[in-house]
């Protein structure tokens, strides 16, 4: 068997390759701070007052929500149009059974999310059992869901919901440590925790990494962009304890976030979700059930849009049939600004955040400009068209393939 | 024929991302001959041929090239082709829902004022087609033919490009031995009309069947450069040069231990997915024994990986009937989980449609058929998935920097030992492996045989797809031939020989085992 075994001509020891910067990731944070620090200007210092920063939170809560479910719907390379019309739905829903049904506000909550999972299975039924394309099923949806939200709300707009169900889209955690100097204490703590959780948790990746013996970026780039991060959570926690502490639909969506980074990072779910969108004849035939993987991601999709309408009907304090316009367009934008690709397979639920924060900074600098919203429009549609542009620029330049 | 040579490339160096494909190659070829290139999966082959076409364009490599006397530099295909230079890429490119004609002309339409004109367009596809030897209409639906007629088709629409220079990159890797020799023989034609051509081949007969003249790269520099009328211009001595190291074999030795039948599929009948009434496989009956290796041999469209794939999850076809038995009892194979699930693996014979996430890194793609065994409560443990694949990266000897590297931007031979690793680390008691060395070099064939002789000699029944009778008299305990959806024929290793097999391929559906 001497001829398996080479002579010495084995290749040296590999080399790591120098890990090439991924400018997409700092691409979209850069673009996230230049624009933060453009409206700050064009603002003179109005876009990152308190006040401000807290309805940054609050107001753009259901795209960043939205965004999440999207991304994976948009991995798995379908697409979901009807999410503004469920929130609307949902929205609805909610407000009859607190406003007439007298159903407490939690179980307003649960009904919901409910209807929320009912709508992702039907337009999941179809798309994975049925076979019909995911653009048509969720334009039907768009429609089909708007017009029972004008069924529904035939009697006009809903007003008068439960303290506490508004509180979940407009209210503050209570300031259970104090206050220092006119700081809500909890706010900081919270801030200071987080900021500590990302540099371990970043640091802890990089080690397993080194283990492994897999490609790491430089020390210094690795640093720079933790160090940035850590201060960017430090100051936006600072500025919300200025205002009212922490609104309670941040921890809603700190815990999405890490739920669903860990769910499509870490879990056979999201493995597969990832594995059809990269190949889908290649996930069938390593055995994926394809089927029930689109099911699930549709009926993800309807719950977490389910969440959405309960989150902005709080927000909102009523609701109205016109609820949700244009959602699904914000929440495919924010994805995509957050580096998915329009072909499936690639996309973060991190990415997708950043993204949806981008359009939500963009909205609330040209608010505070008071731009008329026509503008407003088209320059949001000018940002993801050059968003998506200098992706694929930077593809190229990567000499892909 | 003069001897000026019609290209040199001279110390060509190409980086992607600090992973250096290209060190420095040189390469001449002279005007009208036939000129191969070997080398062994990942040396640069098919890089070389990207940066000379202009797919990497102009200023992303390094070092110089003079075409036809003039020092170029393309910046894309267009420009290459307008020079005469066109390239055959290892992965065929033809829209499979336009005619021939109209692939033929793609890009390049017979039109007056923006109007095709149809008439010559089929007039003039049909003396291309003459002249590759392609005995089709050129209204055709290119996905209506075989692999074999599409290479022709994609010469046919070289030469409407009035090619000087034909780049081959391992045409015949997906033919059968019939197509091939037509193949070759049409490179002949070309070659006393005057066209020179490059041909990148891990098949040395056939390059000592053709080439005039050899260059041998390896770990991206060029070796050698001989011609192929020199004395010692043997097979031997490219294998030397490709690998390093003589080889002495072609197969590895091995001993057979062959036990109980474990694997027996009876009566399994499939009808065409489209064509519903057509019986695509006939009636089949085989069985594998533990330790045993299987060929199964047939010509193009017999039925074999049809056969294997509405087996493996019903993945292809439709009314199947038929039992599958495992150890004597009767298993299930309605979804690919199941068969998976059962013990079964079918490593395809497209890589690049059915066997990897191209987008996804060597880690994803091997732990793809197995995920179930590195996960703990639905959580996949990364640690170990990136172990489990080093292991493969070093025990197949796939050449990447490391395992978080990109498959899609893995050489050819590379993907196909990642396709490998996959299945083997789903731990199979049947292994279906259909073209398992399509594409691969000798050296790395040598190390997949050696893999597959290992599987076997763990007990599991392993049965091996291939075109390439060689492979399979080499290989296989046993072998059966298919022929048009009919088992034909099953010989021994003792009894089979190339002519043997030949004549149950042919015999047709009459000839039922
Ligand atoms: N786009 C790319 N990005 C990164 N690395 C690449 C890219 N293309 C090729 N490579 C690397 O360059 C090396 C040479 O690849 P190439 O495809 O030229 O090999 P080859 O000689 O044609 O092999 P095969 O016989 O397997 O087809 C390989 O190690 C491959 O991984
Ligand atoms: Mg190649």
């Amino acid at each position: 068997m001497s001829t398996t075994t080479p002579a010495g001509q084995q290749p040296a020891r590999r080399r790591l390759p120098r890990f090439r910067v991924n400018l997409r990731q700092y691409g979209i944070l850069a673009a996230l701070a230049i624009i933060v620090l453009l409206f700050q200007i064009l603002t003179e210092g109005r876009l990152l007052l308190p006040g401000n920063v807290n309805n940054l939170i609050q107001q753009n809560a259901y795209v960043l929500i939205l965004a999440v479910g999207m991304v994976m719907v948009i991995i798995a390379g379908h697409i979901d149009l009807s999410v503004g019309s469920v929130v609307a739905m949902v929205g609805a829903i909610a407000a009859i059974s607190t406003n007439q049904w007298g159903l407490p506000w939690w179980a307003a909550v649960i009904l919901a999310i409910l209807v929320g999972a009912l709508v992702g299975a039907w337009q999941g039924f179809w798309v994975a059992f049925v076979g019909i394309p995911a653009f048509i099923v969720t334009l039907a949806g768009m429609l089909i869901f708007r017009g029972l939200t004008l069924v529904l709300l035939t009697g006009g707009t809903i007003n008068g919901l439960p303290e506490q169900f508004t509180a979940i889209g407009a209210g503050w955690l209570p300031g259970w440590f104090g206050e220092l100097g006119g700081r809500d204490v909890l706010t900081l703590v919270l801030g200071a925790l987080a900021a500590a959780m990302l540099v371990l948790q970043q640091v802890r990746s990089r080690a397993t990494l080194r283990k492994l013996d897999l490609p790491r970026e430089p020390l210094t780039s690795f640093w720079l962009k933790i160090g940035i991060s850590a201060l960017a959570i430090l100051a936006f926690t600072w500025l919300l304890s200025d205002y009212n502490g922490t609104p309670i639909i941040l921890i809603l969506l700190a815990l999405i976030i890490l739920i669903y980074t860990f769910l499509l990072n870490r879990t056979v779910f999201g493995r597969h979700i990832y594995a059809m969108g990269g190949n889908l004849f290649a996930a069938m035939m390593s055995g994926v059930k394809t089927r029930w993987v689109n099911f699930f991601i549709f009926v993800n999709m309807g719950v977490l849009a389910g969440l959405a309408g309960v989150v902005s009907t709080a927000r909102a304090g009523g609701a109205v049939a016109s609820a949700g316009q244009n959602y699904e367009l914000d929440a495919i934008a924010a994805v995509f600004i957050g580096g998915a690709a329009v072909q499936g397979g690639v996309g973060t639920v991190v990415g997708a955040v950043i993204g949806g924060l981008v359009m939500g900074v963009l909205n609330m600098g040209l608010s505070i400009l008071s731009v008329d919203a026509a503008w407003q429009m088209t320059i949001k549609g000018l940002v993801l068209l050059l968003a998506v542009a200098f992706d694929i620029f930077n593809k190229r330049r990567a000499g892909g393939r | 024929m003069n001897n000026t040579p019609i290209l040199r490339m001279d110390n060509i160096v190409k980086n992607f991302n600090g992973v250096t494909a290209l060190k420095n190659v040189s390469l001449e070829v002279t005007r009208g001959e036939v000129h191969a290139i070997c080398g062994e999966n990942g040396a640069g082959k098919s890089t070389l041929m990207k940066v000379l076409s202009g797919v990497y364009p102009a200023g992303t490599y390094g070092g110089n090239i003079v075409f036809e006397g003039e020092q170029v530099g393309y910046r894309s295909i267009n420009e290459s082709e307008a020079d005469g230079i066109v390239i055959i890429h290892q992965e065929l490119a033809l829209s499979p829902y336009l005619s021939i004609a109209e692939n033929i002309f793609l890009g390049n339409e017979i039109s007056t004022r923006g109007v095709i004109d149809w008439n010559r367009t089929n007039r003039e596809a049909a003396l291309l087609l003459a002249r590759v030897g392609l005995d089709e209409n050129p209204a055709t639906r290119v996905l209506e033919l075989g692999v074999g007629k599409q290479q022709l088709v994609e010469i046919a629409k070289a030469l409407s490009k009035q090619v000087k220079l034909l780049i081959l990159d391992e045409p015949t890797a997906a033919l059968n031995d019939e197509d091939s020799a037509h193949l070759l023989t049409l490179i002949n034609h070309l070659r006393e009309q005057g066209i020179t051509s490059i041909i990148i081949s891990h098949k040395l007969k056939e390059i000592r069947q053709i080439a005039d003249t050899v260059t041998i790269i390896r770990d991206g520099e060029t070796i050698e450069s001989f011609s192929m009328s020199e004395p010692d211009a043997t097979e031997a001595r490219i294998i030397r040069s490709m690998v390093g190291r003589d080889l002495s074999s072609l197969f590895p030795p091995r001993e057979a231990n062959i036990g109980e039948v474990i694997f027996e599929v009876r009566d399994w009948s499939v009808y065409h997915p489209v064509d519903t009434t057509r019986l695509v496989v006939d009636g089949a009956n085989f069985t594998v024994r533990a330790g045993e290796i299987v060929g199964f041999a047939g010509l193009m469209g017999a039925g074999r990986t049809e056969l294997a794939m509405s087996i493996f999850g019903r993945s292809y076809g439709t009314n199947i009937s038929g039992t599958v038995l495992k150890d004597g009892v009767e298993i299930q194979t309605r979804t690919v989980d199941e068969a998976i699930r059962n013990g079964l693996a079918y490593a395809t014979e497209d890589r690049k449609k059915y066997g990897l996430n191209l987008i996804g890194d060597i880690a994803v793609n091997v732990s793809a058929a197995a995920l179930a065994k590195l996960v703990r409560f639905g959580v996949i443990d990364r640690h170990r998935e990136y172990k489990v694949a080093d292991s493969y990266r070093a025990k197949m000897n796939i050449k990447a920097p490391s395992v978080s590297a990109i498959t899609g931007k893995l050489s050819g031979g590379n993907q196909q030992k990642v396709v490998l690793s996959k299945w083997i680390f789903s731990g199979p008691d049947v292994l279906i492996l259909d073209e398992p060395t399509r594409g691969i070099d000798v050296g790395a064939k040598y190390e997949i045989y050696g893999i597959i002789n290992e599987l076997a000699a763990q007990g599991k029944a392993v049965i091996v797809i291939s075109s390439e009778l060689p492979e399979l008299i080499g290989l296989s305990d046993r072998i059966y031939a298919i022929s048009e959806g009919v088992l034909t024929g099953e010989v021994a290793r003792a009894d089979a020989t190339q002519e043997r097999l030949m004549h149950f391929m042919t015999a047709g559906k009459d000839s039922a085992l």
